[in-house]
């Protein structure tokens, strides 16, 4: 099966980034957009069938590896399909 | 522990894919300061009869997912907690901050850069204190003119575990104008508080964003880095 890990940075972190991403859309015209923030999409493929076999698993990773808890938080979106 | 000659210690220069300061290193610490600076691939697993331990600059694993965090996992940093607890003394330089900060063994984390851009010039750091192993050779508030080179300097904790860091004295250097003065403008990167370089509460590890490597020669510069090894030298020799 699939996850994709999502890893985007806590609200109470800057991010210059986005920051920059916004002034410029809003340079563009597009006046609408209020804020932008950018994060991380990590996509696996899991050799497992059942989403309760491996979830404390892939939590974990993402915990350890994939963010930092100081700065990052993840969130996780699960599929069954096949490539 | 086997102590090879009294007067010289024996150094280990940590070699990641993607260090690119580990020859200043070595050279900082082998030619400069004459001690015995070796390199240790990253998948050491030998290290406690080191007497000092520098990890390097550079872009480990090419900084992939976050700075250091790849080379957190590596043989040689899942030994350094058993190395720190034996009081054995730890230095990490720009990358190397990074990864002791990833590893858990000093606090916080290095963002990018408040800029996003990547910094490489000199820029000016105040000594806070001069009773550290890795200071002791530097007046306490001694202005030193030291270069940066990184992307991910900006040091962030969150109030609560930054009080406790400074309260703990554990800030190290700060990010200063020529006088010394910390301000704003001399930020470079946005870390909170100016900090520059921090230890950890043992005292025995060191991270800092600057490279004090860069200015040990001084066909280079003023060799304001220089005292540092020293220091970290003469705590090694004298214990």
């Amino acid at each position: 099966m699939k996850v994709r890990v999502y890893v985007r940075l806590k609200p109470s972190i800057l991010d210059p980034q986005g920051r920059t991403v916004l002034r410029a859309a809003q340079q563009m015209g597009y006046s609408e957009i209020q804020q932008v923030r950018i994060g991380k999409l990590i996509e696996l493929d899991i050799d497992a069938s059942d989403k309760n076999e491996v979830e404390s698993r892939v939590q974990e990773l993402s915990r350890k590896l994939l963010s930092n808890p100081q700065m990052e938080e993840f969130d996780l979106e699960w599929s069954l399909e096949e490539n | 522990m086997k102590k090879t000659n009294s007067n010289i210690s024996k150094w280990g220069v940590v070699v990641f894919p993607g260090s690119n300061c580990d020859h200043d290193g070595l050279d900082a610490i082998g030619r400069i300061c004459g001690q015995n600076a070796i390199e240790i691939w990253h998948k050491e697993d030998h290290i406690q009869d080191l007497d000092g331990i520098l990890l390097p600059g550079g872009f480990s694993y090419g900084d992939y997912l976050r700075a250091g965090a790849i080379a957190r996992f590596s043989s040689v940093v899942a030994h350094l907690p058993e190395y720190v607890e034996n009081g054995k003394l730890v230095i990490g330089i720009c990358n190397g901050f990074q990864v002791l900060t990833e590893s858990g063994l000093l606090p916080g984390v290095l963002m990018q850069n408040e800029k996003i851009r990547f910094i490489c010039k000199e820029i000016f750091i105040r000594v806070e204190r001069a009773d550290t192993a890795f200071t002791t050779e530097y007046k306490e508030g001694q202005v030193l003119c030291i270069p940066i080179a990184h992307n991910e300097g900006n040091f962030y904790l969150p109030v609560d575990e930054l009080s406790v860091l400074e309260d703990n004295n554990q800030v190290i250097f700060r990010y200063c104008d020529k006088d010394g003065n910390v301000t704003d403008e001399a930020n470079p990167n946005g870390s909170v508080n100016n900090i520059a370089g921090i230890i950890n509460e043992q005292g025995n590890v060191l991270g800092m964003m600057p490279h004090p490597e860069r200015r040990c020669d001084p066909i280079l510069g003023k060799p304001d880095g220089e005292p540092l090894f020293r220091s970290m030298i003469n705590h090694i020799t004298t214990r």
